[in-house]
Parts: structure tokens; C-alpha cells; sequence
């Protein structure tokens, strides 16, 4: 022990990182965490690709034509949404749950990242698989399902992101009131229950009665989804895309201050 | 470089917490510690040292009372303290999952100008340790582990939660080593422990912690001067207190006795000891389990903790009585 330099090692104002490679550092290792959690990684990988086929059968006795819809574009957003649901939001709250109650979110507050960074860097892995998945999914269903090109492919990007988003911060607001990560599969429920039934991603919006269907619009993953669909469609009117933005954007901005500003860093004794 | 040898890095003044529920763990205390200092807050369970030292860390903010670090406000200046700290928590808080080089590199990745990984485990003795996951670790190298992530971008000023608790023998000694090394090469520790020889040996100035307050502080020498020291030993059968010369005489001023036990205190402690075992070779008897110590940190801690319990109960006794 005494043969090293205990202090004194450095040289002062040298080589200050930055938020880009603190990110980095723990985003990587929360990568390999996120890795060696077969359960969650099975779950975030497998459901977004293969829970759409379940959605399949009950397309079939809906008259998707009449809605400008096709089985491809149907189950395209699907797989999108689920991906959002299951890859990202689920996945997270059990990565925020686990590590604050690790106390690893304690200690590294007393580092040099600060909050935002800690709860942007855990969500990394996460949000890249989600946007992973879209890409793969976009790609499979364009070829295999012959949905073709996207019509509107500039909505695609804004739709992802913001879904992206908002199933992080909703993710964090959720850590907030889960006291365990077995616990917090029931804490996830409500939001993945509402949205699979009310954002459209278990079947289309269009098919449900209009005052219904107005209502679930504004659920928070309501607008991303429609953003996603009609980018493929090509069928959402320039007031439509406006409204779907704005309603994206301001629950990506809700929900990440509310995820912020109720996150709890510590676990309660 | 701003070296001053008389620059106060910890400034407390007036410091106060307060939990959710209205608990007050800390009371107004005010302390400061020089550059290049080891300095110890020691308590018992509860007296508020943890809940101190998160203040001076930064991990929250005080309910009251003023704190400089380096002269920064650690919990508004976050950014300009924290590359200048190094913090070891009371518990680990590391993912279980991660190896320990895993873990090293991710607090690299996040220190600004961190020594190399290695150099860094090798300090605490984790060089063979580093495929090892955290889970696999015993209590006692998590500890080190934390040790070296806190030393990894040689601190200005380091804080140690108890630091040793969970170590074993050789490991304390370890450890106090390096923390002594590193206070020789210009470092400032603060640290909580309840191990009083550790603070005893390790500390240059030290406060003792009662009930959210500042009991006492200074130097060991200085928390143990006026502190009686202990002598005891076993009677001889068929001898009684009485036996024995007049206490006042023995230089004694507080004794107790259970079963054959007699436990003196006495400030004058060569002249107690002295008559004592000249009376024992007058009388031709043998002093079992004989102890002779002089005034010991322990006996302060103990002293402090009967008097402010005294202190309340009389307290509680005016209250009953108005």
C-alpha cells in the first residue's frame, strides 16, 4: 500500500470531464447491468416484437380499410408502442427502483454528475433499445408486411422521440411511488393498461366512438402513436399534425418535470 | 497554488436538520477544519454524525446554519466542490452486478482528472479483485472499494463515513495508514466513526457528538485532560473497601464497588496507584485483575453520554416539579 502515491497525483484543472462523457460512463455501465438482467432484457427485446401477432387475429373483424388502415401500418404502431411500453418504460422503473434502493443514485450524487445527468444516463440503455426497436420493426413490417414506404416520414422521428420521452419521465415519476422492483410491477400497471387499451396501440383509436376516442387522445402516449401511424399513412391533415405535436410536446415536457421533480434518491427508512 | 496553512477547507456555522417528520437530528453545531487536518465527529448511535456529514457533502440542504467547503456552498455549488472531493458513504452503493473494474471505470468516467483505475484498487489492496463481481465482495472490501472511488481524483478534502466498520483487524490498520498518508501529503478528512481508538489514534482534533449538539471538541489530549483515569482490581477475600487507606488520602474522587470489584477514578493517578500497591505490599495480598489506564477517550465519551442523561433527568424532574 505504500509504494504508490497516495496524493498529490494530480495535476490541478487537468482534463475536466465533460456531461457528454459522464453520460458515457454511465450509460455503459448501466448497459452491462441492464445486460445481465436476463428477465428484463428477455421481456424489453421479445414483447415489442412479438406481442403484435397476438393483436393480429382481432384485426382481422375490424373493417381497417374504411380507416385508411392496413394490417402492416396496424401492427407496425403496435410493436412500436409496446416497445415504448415494455423496452423503455417497465424497464426503467425497475432500473430506477433498483438503484436507488442499492443506494448507487445516492452515491453518485456525490460525484461530479448532477441529477439530470444520473436519471439521463440510467435511461440510456433503455431509450436506445426502444429506438433500436423502432428502426428494426419500421424495416421488418416495410418488408415483410408490404406496408411500403412511409408517406410522411418526417412525423416519424418526432413521434419516436417523443414516446421515447415521455415513457422515461413517466418512468421516473413511477420510481417515485415504488418502494420495491417487485413491487413496482404493480405500480407499472395503470399507465400500460391505459395506453395499450386508450393510445392505440392494441388496436386503432379510429375504430372507437368519437366522443371515446377524443378523450383518449390525450393520453400521454396518445400523440406519439398517431404521430407514428400517420407518418406511414400519410393520412393525418396539417391541423391534425399540429395538434398531435403540441400534445406530444407538452407531455414530453410534463412528464419529465414531474419525473424530476418527485423522483425520490433515496430509499424511505 | 491557494495553500495556506491556517485556511479553514470546513467551515460550519450554526448547522441545523431537520427530517420530514420534525426530527432534529442536528442541533446548531459550528466547527471548522484546517487544511491537511484529520478530524473526527464521534457519537453513538443517533447522535447526528451521518446526518452531519451528508450536510457537508452535499446531499442535502440544511434546515439552517451555513457551510463552506473549500469556500463553496456544497449543496448550490455542486459543480464547483464536488471534483475537489472524495466521499466514501456510511453504506456501499455500488450496482451488485458490476465487476469492480466495471465499477472503477464508470466513477472514472465521471471524475475529472481520476488517477488510473488500478492505481486507484491497488491503493486500498483490490489489485486481485478486479473480475470480481460487487455482490461476490466481502463487507469488508466493499468498504475498500468505496475507498478507492472516493481517492480516485486525489480529493482536496475527503469524507469517511465509517470508514473501518465491517473491516477486520488488519484492514483497520490498513486503512489507517493510508488515511494518515494521505493527511501527510496535504489532505483534509473529516470522518465518523464510533470506534474510539480510532478516532483516539488517527484524529488530529475530534468532536463528540451528543444528541444533535457538539458535546465537547478539540484535541484528544485535550476532550481527555480533566477526565479522571481508572484504576481497578479485585479485593482479597476477607478484605473490604474499608481495609484499604482512606480514599481522600488515595488521591480518589469517585469509586464504585460490585461483588469483589473495586473501581476507583482519580485525577492524580501515579499517587493513587502508588499507595495503593503499597498498602497491597504492607499487607502482603495479591491485587487480582488488576487495571491501571489513565484518562482514556473512552471515559469522556461514557462521562458525556451519563452527564447529559443526568442532566435530562433533572431536567425532567424542574418540569414535574413547575
Amino acid at each position: 500500500m505504500s509504494t504508490l502515491e497516495v496524493a498529490g497525483t494530480r495535476a490541478r484543472g487537468a482534463s475536466p470531464t465533460t456531461a457528454a462523457g459522464r453520460l458515457r460512463a454511465l450509460g455503459r455501465a448501466e448497459l452491462a447491468l441492464l445486460a445481465r438482467n436476463r428477465g428484463v432484457v428477455f421481456t424489453a427485446v421479445s414483447v415489442p416484437l412479438l406481442l403484435p401477432f397476438s393483436v393480429r387475429p382481432a384485426l382481422d373483424h375490424v373493417d381497417l380499410k374504411k380507416q385508411g388502415l392496413t394490417v402492416g401500418t396496424t401492427m407496425l404502431t403496435a410493436a412500436i408502442g409496446f416497445s415504448f411500453l415494455f423496452a423503455v418504460y417497465t424497464s426503467l422503473v425497475n432500473a430506477y427502483v433498483a438503484r436507488r434502493e442499492e443506494l448507487v443514485l445516492k452515491r453518485l450524487r456525490t460525484g461530479e454528475l448532477s441529477d439530470a445527468e444520473i436519471l439521463a444516463g440510467t435511461a440510456l440503455p433503455a431509450v436506445g433499445i426502444g429506438l433500436a426497436q423502432a428502426v428494426v420493426v419500421s424495416a421488418a413490417c416495410a418488408a415483410l408486411l408490404h406496408t411500403g414506404a412511409p408517406k410522411a416520414p418526417y412525423l416519424l422521428l418526432p413521434g419516436v422521440l417523443a414516446g421515447l420521452v415521455i415513457s422515461a419521465g413517466l418512468a421516473a415519476l413511477t420510481a417515485a411511488f415504488t418502494r420495491t422492483v417487485e413491487s413496482g410491477q404493480v405500480t407499472a400497471l395503470p399507465l400500460m393498461f391505459v395506453s395499450m387499451l386508450g393510445s392505440g396501440i392494441t388496436f386503432p383509436t379510429e375504430i372507437m366512438p368519437r366522443r371515446l376516442a377524443s378523450v383518449c387522445e390525450m393520453l400521454p402516449l396518445s400523440a406519439p402513436i398517431r404521430l407514428v401511424r400517420g407518418g406511414w399513412t400519410g393520412q393525418l391533415s396539417g391541423y391534425e399534425v399540429l395538434g398531435a405535436l403540441g400534445t406530444a410536446l407538452a407531455w414530453a415536457i410534463l412528464a419529465v418535470f414531474a419525473g424530476r421533480r418527485w423522483f425520490r434518491w433515496e430509499p424511505r427508512r | 497554488m491557494d495553500y495556506d496553512e491556517h485556511e479553514h477547507v470546513i467551515e460550519v456555522t450554526d448547522l441545523k436538520r431537520v427530517y420530514g417528520g420534525g426530527f432534529e437530528a442536528v442541533r446548531g453545531i459550528s466547527f471548522s477544519v484546517a487544511r491537511g487536518e484529520i478530524f473526527a465527529l464521534l457519537g453513538t448511535n443517533g447522535a447526528g454524525k451521518t446526518s452531519t456529514v451528508e450536510l457537508l457533502e452535499g446531499l442535502a440542504e440544511p434546515a439552517e446554519g451555513r457551510i463552506r467547503i473549500l469556500g463553496h456552498d456544497p449543496y448550490r455549488e455542486r459543480a464547483a466542490v464536488r471534483p475537489r472531493t472524495g466521499v466514501m458513504l456510511q453504506e456501499g452503493g455500488f450496482p451488485a452486478e458490476l465487476t469492480v473494474a466495471e465499477t472503477a471505470r464508470m466513477w472514472a468516467g465521471c471524475t475529472s482528472g481520476a488517477r488510473p483505475e488500478a492505481e486507484a484498487l491497488a491503493l486500498v489492496g483490490l489489485t486481485g479483485k478486479h473480475e470480481v463481481r460487487v455482490k461476490q465482495l466481502s463487507g469488508g472490501e466493499r468498504r475498500r472499494l468505496d475507498l478507492a472511488l472516493a481517492l480516485l481524483n486525489d480529493p482536496e478534502v475527503l469524507f469517511l463515513d465509517e470508514p473501518t466498520t465491517g473491516l477486520d483487524a488488519e484492514g483497520r490498520r490498513d486503512t489507517w495508514e493510508l488515511v494518515r498518508a494521505l493527511r501527510d501529503a496535504g489532505t483534509t478528512v473529516l470522518l465518523t466513526t464510533h470506534y474510539l481508538e480510532e478516532a483516539e489514534g488517527l484524529a488530529d482534533r475530534l468532536a463528540i457528538l451528543h444528541e444533535g449538539r457538539i458535546a465537547v471538541s478539540g484535541t484528544p489530549a485535550e476532550v481527555t485532560a480533566g477526565r479522571p483515569s481508572r484504576m481497578s482490581f479485585e479485593l482479597p477475600q476477607g478484605y473490604f473497601l474499608g481495609d484499604l487507606p482512606p480514599l481522600a488520602e488515595l488521591g480518589v474522587s469517585g469509586h464504585e464497588v460490585e461483588g469483589r470489584v473495586v473501581r476507583l477514578r482519580t485525577t492524580e493517578l501515579q499517587l493513587t496507584a502508588t499507595r495503593v500497591l503499597t498498602w497491597a505490599e504492607r499487607a502482603g495480598v495479591e491485587l487480582r485483575a488488576l487495571d491501571v489506564r489513565s484518562a482514556s477517550l473512552e471515559e469522556a465519551f461514557l462521562g458525556i453520554a451519563r452527564e447529559q442523561t443526568r442532566g435530562q433527568a433533572s431536567a425532567q424532574a424542574q418540569e414535574v416539579a413547575a
